[in-house]
């Protein structure tokens, strides 16, 4: 059986907590993930957006045991999913809790569904490995799904080789994929990056209206802000390996605190008056070989003082909100000396 | 059908393949320096022996005469008498290249066998100890010289331990089956002479391996080189996403695509195979093609040296239409557009 988790992450789909993280290197340890905690209760939709290079994925990957073996060192906290604590679990163990507890669907649909294997294979072995079902059944229930997802003709479809499928079925394949075995988890990394954006909308409705009917949690990871708010109950905002903001998506869109989710939404064209200039955040992510002293976006903000260039910030506020800016919320004393460069 | 699609172009090319080896195997025996008839007479007879000699081989007629009887002989399956032997080319052929394919399949067998499994634990487990003796193996292989490498086992299995026969197909005193196929494994089965089978197998033991070892290193490193791409695949990454267990992922998901760019590599071995049985046959007194054609060479024997160049370019033309119907084979997107 699992090794069972303690009683009180029970109401928690995945309860991340202060999760440190690196990559070790030749020159030195890349840290890529620095006192992560993510929680995501059963039936909710959270999303998690950032650059390109913020540690989303990874945060993720980690908590599935999908990074490459040996390459990473986890430097501390704890990750449980449904109480299971997946960071100790042996590879046998993790892959009875991949595809039956949590799945994950990832972006690129282009090469992520094996290209000599029929789609109906790729769904049944997924399906047999998790359920005691006989081929027959399997079939059954991948036809099922496969209709869910608006397919149509499933059963024509799992003849075919994902080359006979455009990028918006294959991508709709995956998912089903996904939520073969109802996992009460679903991981949507990028799910629709390589998509037009007609598709986009379709295949995050499917989603959406998939895990509400059967009240699984999700949770959508993207560069894309627009995207997210649309889908999710709540969302964290990551930089640089580090969890900068997080609130109820209505909340931080509306009122963003932390800086670095301000520039972020100034960046996208339809929070922004026509004619006006889009404005672009300048720098770029820091080297996590040698960040820099104090809050990582530092370098970046417009409003650093002093105090942002020598100690770290943490996550402040009620369970509900949370900021880690100096400048917001509580702290100590800012002095007004040396603000605004 | 795609697969008459693929076959019939071949099978024409094999017919312009075949003409082209023969206007160049013609000529050339033509250019190079030597007389045939000189070979057969005798160093020290006399002008009207040797021309009799000539007027008896057709040597003294036009070029182009001799090249249309050549062709015309060709194409009913005759390809001419051989100097040495006295005997048609196309029987001789016949009773020695059955020894060599016997010894070629065995050898591609052992190769496959070996060095697909060894690719794929080298890539699996890259940079570990397997990885690591996997990658040497491969290399002896590949840079060790046949001749050297089969006197080594004669010496070790043959001389020192005596567990294995270093010479021929058969033990004395054993008598071959009823030639049906040629292949003394299949033919000795066929007949249930299993006396004849258990000496074959042992037999074909040492240059079977001796002959696979080059390749199993070639197939080992291509193995491996292509299963390291595909586990880097983002459809491996969704296979462990789904839980799906560890040698399922390996051997259904991403073996399956990794042997797909090394299929031509096997067309090549097949190959090479024949090429490299010359030395193996050499050093076990095979009696096969290799034996035969070395020794046709040395006496210039034109006829034997034409038409085992014409049969190996027909086996290389055959060995690439089974590398094209293996690609349709393992790769749905060439068989299904």
């Amino acid at each position: 059986m699992m090794t069972t988790g303690i009683v009180e992450s029970r109401g928690q789909a995945l309860a991340i907590h202060n999760l440190s993280l690196e990559f070790p290197t030749f020159s030195g340890a890349i840290k890529a993930l620095d006192n992560v905690s993510i929680n995501v209760a059963k039936a909710e939709i959270v999303g998690i957006v950032g650059e390109s290079g913020c540690g989303k994925s990874v945060t993720t990957m980690a908590a599935t045991g999908l990074l490459p073996k040996g390459r990473y060192r986890v430097t501390g906290g704890s990750v449980r999913i449904f109480g299971h604590s997946t960071l100790a679990m042996d590879e046998s163990q993790l892959q009875d809790v991949r595809g039956k507890m949590v799945s994950t669907i990832f972006q690129e649909p282009m090469n992520a569904l094996n290209p000599t294997i029929r789609i109906g294979k790729q769904l049944t072995d997924v399906i047999m490995r998790h359920e005691e079902a006989s081929l027959t059944d399997a079939r059954r229930i991948a036809r099922d799904i496969l209709a869910d997802m608006l397919i149509g003709e499933p059963e024509r479809v799992m003849n075919l080789y994902p080359f006979e499928l455009s990028g918006g079925m294959r991508q709709r394949v995956l998912i089903a994929m996904a939520f073969s075995c109802n996992p009460g988890l679903i991981i949507a990394d990028e799910p629709t990056t390589a998509l037009d954006v007609t598709v986009q909308a379709v295949i995050l409705r499917l989603i959406q209206n998939r895990a509400r009917r059967t009240g699984t949690s999700v949770i959508f990871i993207s560069h894309n802000v627009a995207v997210v708010s649309q889908l999710c109950d709540r969302l964290y905002v990551m930089y640089a390996g580090r969890i900068v903001e997080q609130g109820a998506t209505r909340t931080v869109l509306d009122a963003p605190q932390h800086p670095y989710t301000q520039a972020l939404l100034r960046c996208l064209p339809e929070r922004v008056a026509p004619k006006q200039e889009l404005e672009a955040i300048t720098g770029a992510v820091p080297n996590l070989m040698h960040p820099p002293a104090g809050c990582y976006f530092q370098p970046r903000c417009k409003e650093a003082v002093d105090l942002c260039r020598s100690r770290s910030p943490q996550l402040e506020g009620a369970d509900g909100r949370q900021v880690a800016c100096w400048r917001r919320g509580v702290g100590p004393e800012i002095s007004e000396q040396g603000s605004r460069q | 059908m795609a697969i008459t699609r693929i076959i019939i172009p071949r099978l024409v090319l094999l017919l312009f393949v075949v003409l082209g080896v023969a206007v160049i195997t013609f000529t050339i025996s033509h250019l190079i320096p030597g007389d045939p008839a000189r070979m057969i007479a005798g160093d020290r007879a006399s002008a009207e022996t040797l021309e009799n000699v000539r007027r008896n081989l057709g040597l003294d007629r036009p070029v182009v005469e001799q090249f249309t009887i050549y062709i015309g002989n060709l194409l009913q399956g005759d390809l001419g008498t051989s100097l040495r032997t006295n005997r048609p080319v196309a029987g001789d052929i016949r009773t020695f290249l059955p020894a060599t394919l016997e010894l070629g399949t065995v050898a591609l067998f052992i190769a496959i066998c070996l060095g697909v499994p060894l690719g794929v634990l080298s890539a699996v487990y890259k940079d570990g100890p397997i990885d690591q003796i996997a990658r040497t193996v491969s290399v002896c292989g590949i840079s060790m010289p046949v001749f050297w490498f089969g006197l080594i086992l004669i010496y070790l299995f043959y001389a020192k331990f005596q567990i294995l026969p270093g010479s021929g197909r058969l033990a004395m005193g054993i008598v071959a089956p009823e030639r049906i196929t040629g292949f003394l494994l299949i033919d000795s089965l066929l007949q249930g002479r299993f006396d004849a089978f258990r000496s074959a197998v042992y037999h074909i033991i040492l240059p079977g391996f001796v002959l696979a070892f080059a390749n199993m290193g070639v197939i080992t490193r291509q193995i491996r080189a292509s299963m390291l791409d595909v586990l880097q695949e983002d459809y491996i990454r969704t296979a462990r996403a789904s839980g799906l267990r560890k040698g399922m992922i390996i051997f259904n998901y991403a073996l399956r695509n990794a042997l797909i760019p090394s299929i031509t590599l096997l067309g090549l071995a097949l190959g090479d195979l024949l090429y490299g049985a010359v030395l193996t046959e050499t050093i076990f007194a095979w009696p096969g093609m290799g034996t035969y054609v070395v020794t046709s060479i040395q006496t210039l024997d034109f006829p034997a040296i034409m038409g085992f160049t014409i049969v190996a370019s027909i086996g290389y033309v055959l060995i690439n239409l089974l590398v094209d119907l293996a690609y349709m084979l393992a790769d749905p997107q060439i068989r299904e557009v």
